[in-house]
């Protein structure tokens, strides 16, 4: 969340594994919680890890530097609740 | 941006009928909300005009997917989706039809519609989402139970032994015929595109998670877990025609399993009625 993503952040990261700048621009994702469900898969299936549960279960992007925008979560999601700020 | 093959992600969002309420019904985490996402997309990437849509299913809780959709649709009788379609498909053959199904509606109550749509090659396109029991009616065996699978109506097992969708259909004379699964999501969209885009009777065999019932009573867990097994025992289509039957067994194999031309209901008949017509002068 917005601590992991501005603690001790420099000003332009140099090995940022993403080509989105998640650090001027918004998260990567963004998640409808009135629609979630909590079913996992879209923590179980990011291959980088992006998400942590929070105590119901639902997906909060505690790694958002991570994200390559893959697609995987949201393809994944059978409750349209995941929709990218970057695609 | 380069991305062409990727769509933007709330393109699923437009599709959505106004005033339905959402979330769905369906449980966490089950597969038809995936398929629903999927096919969404491969309409998109058509372009096609929703007003020229129809989407018609039977009953079950696949048989709920084109109630969300902001396109025509129409929620028939249990078994008889296929009919259904073959009514509007034949009165408006401009328009684009596509039924939803699942294993119980199609292959048990409507096995016979179903084998009879395939022997027309009639010009639609259906979806079989199978999750290999009854899911709505709370788990009972369908005619894609696999054999020693538990269900409330297997409790020991099943001694029957089950349909493949997709032979069923190949041998009934289907044109297009495919197999994919929940999982393999951009490989679903593929799948959904060609049989979407198919003249002639098409079949989209989308294997998919009933965790709650059949997961539950087979010890496979749930979604996510389910979604694993889909990844760990699906073979693509080349590399399985270099396996054994025996190294085959207990996997999907997945991709276009059949294609071949032919003609199609509508248009012979429309033929038969021009022939007749002037003749008639
Ligand atoms: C004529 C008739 N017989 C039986 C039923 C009860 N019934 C409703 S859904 C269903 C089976 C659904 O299974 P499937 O098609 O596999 O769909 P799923 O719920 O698994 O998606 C049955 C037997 C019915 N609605 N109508
Ligand atoms: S887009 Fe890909 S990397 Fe980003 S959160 Fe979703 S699954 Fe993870
Ligand atoms: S996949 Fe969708 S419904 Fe499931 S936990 Fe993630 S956001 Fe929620
Ligand atoms: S009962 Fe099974 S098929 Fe029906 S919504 Fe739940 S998981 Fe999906």
């Amino acid at each position: 969340m917005t601590e992991s993503k501005t603690a001790g952040a420099p000003e332009s990261k140099p090995a940022s594994k993403s080509k989105y700048d998640y650090t001027n621009g918004p998260m990567p994702l963004e998640i409808n919680l009135s629609w979630c469900k909590a079913c996992n898969l879209c923590i179980a299936l990011c291959p980088k890890q992006v998400f942590e549960p929070d105590r119901d279960g639902k997906p909060v992007q505690v790694r958002p530097d991570d994200c390559t925008q893959c697609t995987i979560c949201w393809v994944h999601c059978p409750d349209f609740a995941i929709t990218s700020n970057y695609k | 941006m380069a991305t062409v093959t990727k769509q933007k992600s709330d393109v699923v969002l437009d599709y959505l009928r106004p005033g339905k309420k959402f979330p769905s019904v369906w449980c966490p985490g089950c597969g038809n909300g995936i398929v629903m996402g999927a096919l969404i997309r491969a309409i998109d990437k058509l372009g096609w005009d929703r007003d020229n849509i129809a989407m018609v299913s039977g009953i079950g809780c696949s048989s709920r997917l084109p109630i969300y959709l902001d396109v025509h649709t129409l929620h028939s009788t249990h078994g008889r989706a296929l009919p259904f379609a073959t009514g509007i498909k034949f009165a408006k053959p401009g328009m684009k039809v596509i039924v939803v199904t699942g294993d119980g509606d199609a292959l048990a109550i409507g096995g016979n519609h179903f084998i009879h749509a395939c022997r027309r090659n009639i010009d639609i396109t259906a979806i079989l989402i199978n999750n290999n029991i009854y899911g709505m009616t709370g788990g009972q065996g369908s005619p894609t139970t696999p054999a020693e699978k538990i269900s409330t109506t297997t409790p020991f097992g099943n001694v029957e032994k089950q349909f493949d969708p997709c032979q069923l259909a190949i041998g009934a004379g289907a044109s297009y015929v495919a197999r994919t699964t929940v999982y393999h999501t951009p490989h679903m969209e593929k799948m959904l595109l060609a049989a979407l885009e198919h003249k002639g009777f098409s079949l989209v065999e989308a294997v998919s998670n009933c965790h709650t019932y059949f997961g539950r009573l087979n010890r496979q867990g749930d979604a996510v877990a389910m979604l694993n097994l889909f990844k760990e025992n699906s073979v693509m289509k080349g590399k399985a025609s270099k396996m054994t039957d025996e190294e085959l067994k207990g996997k999907w194999v997945l991709g276009t399993l059949h294609e071949h031309e032919a003609t199609e209901f509508c248009d012979e008949y429309q033929k038969l009625v021009d022939a007749q017509m002037s003749k008639r002068g």
